[in-house]
């Protein structure tokens, strides 16, 4: 329950932020935004840096452009049978940044910094939830 | 304000050391650093011991190394800061001294890197970046590094064949530093043919894990001025953090803010500016954060980096001779002896006493020591 279910593997279970793998399942990519100063976060964070703020769920539209990637050949234990895979860093349209595996169907010759990207909630095998970025019109 | 020297330094081989255990190494790096200093360890008032801890099958390494080294009943602790802890620890032990608590302070940088097993440490790596947001994606140390030199290269348009020359000038400085764990010089070709990483990142662009220690002998300028026959001082120091997200950070990912930031503060309190360095040791744990740290430490101008060792202007007789020890890439990274281990080169350098790579009347040497995924950064400045 909760946030044991995101990631590829989960290292930290407990979190205000339950309701962001909730979304996921629904389909939804969720960032947090302040009501008094009206800051945007994704990852989301449920305490403003403004120190008076009350936190509000909003949700991306999830396109975005990559900022800068890399293919690991070389993989931590519990990754070691999907290495070679994509990470990438991309910003939102509105503003923030994800760092998110890119999508296995996007051959490696293709990717490009700057190319558009869609960040996808994906449920894996044995019900764990993540996100990856694909291309804008792959759904 | 008093004023703080470095009167000896010690370190051990860096190489794979199943000969011996953490305090054994710790040792040997201590007892050259005591010889050195030609004091008696009596007279050290506080030893700070410095490591990530993560790689320790000893918890709290500190309370078994000042015991093993005779340290007790002096205050000691741990100091963490990944690969920047040694570095973190030469400030502290600074404001002991600087603050009168203390006269004569130990810093002991050390790390048995493969005391865990593979597994192990392939666990630990899995854990090396925000564990809510981005290792549950599968990061590791070089999958970071190489997002900055991905973004590096389309920027300002440096090539695998100028990292790789890093690679190659690092690898060749070894050879003449007989306590550097790789003894064999490498060609670019070595390099861009070696095994991918993590892209662009191959393995020579990969520092190596690595056990050693480092040591140094802090002192007052009261007790320098009797003891030390060529005290060298420390005259600036920085220290900055960066956000350890990436998304936490500037979007450019060309450029390490907590460097320019502690360079700052370091070349302030030292009153000099990079065009009067004469050495630097910087962190090269992998080619591109070399090449980044000459940009973010002025040594050139921004994007101009790979340009600067592709002409070999950071080889001995260049504009500034950078890592001239072998670096973090030949010399080996036992992450916590890192930084205690650069200040050492540098003294060794600005006594004199370097030998075949020494830089001829060396005054000014920076060493410039990174944490983690560069979000901790420590730089010292160090003057005859």
């Amino acid at each position: 329950m909760g946030f044991a279910r995101f990631g590829k593997i989960s290292y930290v279970s407990e979190t205000k932020l339950q309701d962001f793998e909730k979304s996921l399942e629904a389909g939804k990519i969720m960032g947090t935004k302040c009501k008094k100063c009206g800051r945007l976060y994704f990852p989301p964070r449920v305490d403003c840096g403004c120190m008076k703020g009350e936190i509000e769920w909003v949700e991306l539209g999830g396109d975005c452009r990559l900022k800068t990637f890399t293919t690991l050949h070389f993989a931590p234990a519990s990754f070691r049978y999907e290495a070679p895979y994509t990470l990438g860093v991309a910003q939102f349209e509105e503003g923030p940044t994800v760092l998110a595996p890119l999508s296995k169907e996007i051959r490696e010759d293709e990717i490009k910094i700057g190319m558009s990207l869609r960040l996808v909630p994906v449920e894996l095998m044995g019900g764990r939830m993540i996100y990856e970025l694909r291309l804008p019109e792959s759904r | 304000m008093r004023n703080v020297a470095v009167i000896g330094v010690g370190q051990s081989k860096f190489a794979r050391r199943p000969d011996a255990s953490i305090r054994e190494i710790a040792f040997e790096a201590f007892k050259e650093a005591v010889e050195d200093a030609q004091i008696t360890r009596e007279e050290i008032q506080a030893s700070l011991v410095c490591s990530a801890t993560h790689y320790d099958k000893q918890r709290t390494p500190a309370g078994i190394i000042a015991e093993y080294l005779g340290l007790n009943p002096q205050p000691t602790f741990n100091v963490e800061a990944v690969c920047a802890s040694s570095g973190v620890g030469v400030r502290i032990g600074w404001s002991f001294i600087n603050s009168g608590l203390h006269d004569i302070v130990a810093v002991v940088g050390f790390q048995k890197m493969t005391e865990l097993s593979s597994a192990e440490v392939q666990e630990v790596m899995g854990r090396s970046g925000d564990v809510m947001w981005e290792s549950p994606f599968g990061t590791t140390m070089p999958a970071y590094f190489a997002l900055y030199a991905q973004s590096h290269m389309q920027k300002h348009g440096t090539t695998q064949e100028q990292m790789a020359k890093v690679a190659v000038k690092n690898h060749f400085y070894a050879t003449k530093n007989p306590k550097a764990m790789f003894q064999e010089e490498i060609t670019i070709e070595d390099v861009l043919k070696s095994r991918i990483i993590a892209s662009p990142l191959k393995r020579y662009d990969c520092c190596a894990n690595s056990d050693g220690a480092a040591c140094l002998i802090l002192a007052s300028e009261d007790v320098a001025a009797k003891i030390a026959d060529k005290p060298v001082w420390v005259a600036g120091l920085g220290l900055a953090s960066s956000p350890m997200t990436l998304t936490g950070r500037d979007t450019s990912y060309d450029s390490f803010d907590c460097t320019v930031e502690a360079a700052k503060q370091a070349y302030r309190m030292a009153g000099v500016g990079p065009d009067d360095v004469d050495l630097a040791e910087v962190h090269d744990c992998f080619t591109i954060t070399e090449i980044l740290n000459y940009e973010d430490l002025g040594f050139c101008e921004r994007g101009q980096g790979g340009k600067l060792v592709e002409e070999e202007q950071t080889y001995l007789g260049g504009k500034i001779p950078v890592n001239i020890d072998g670096g973090l890439l030949a010399k080996g990274h036992p992450v916590g002896a890192t930084g205690a281990s650069q200040i050492r080169t540098l003294v060794k350098q600005l006594r004199g006493e370097a030998g075949a790579t020494q830089v001829e009347e060396a005054k000014v040497g920076l060493a410039h020591n990174l944490g983690g995924i560069g979000m901790y950064c420590a730089v010292t400045i160090l003057k005859t």
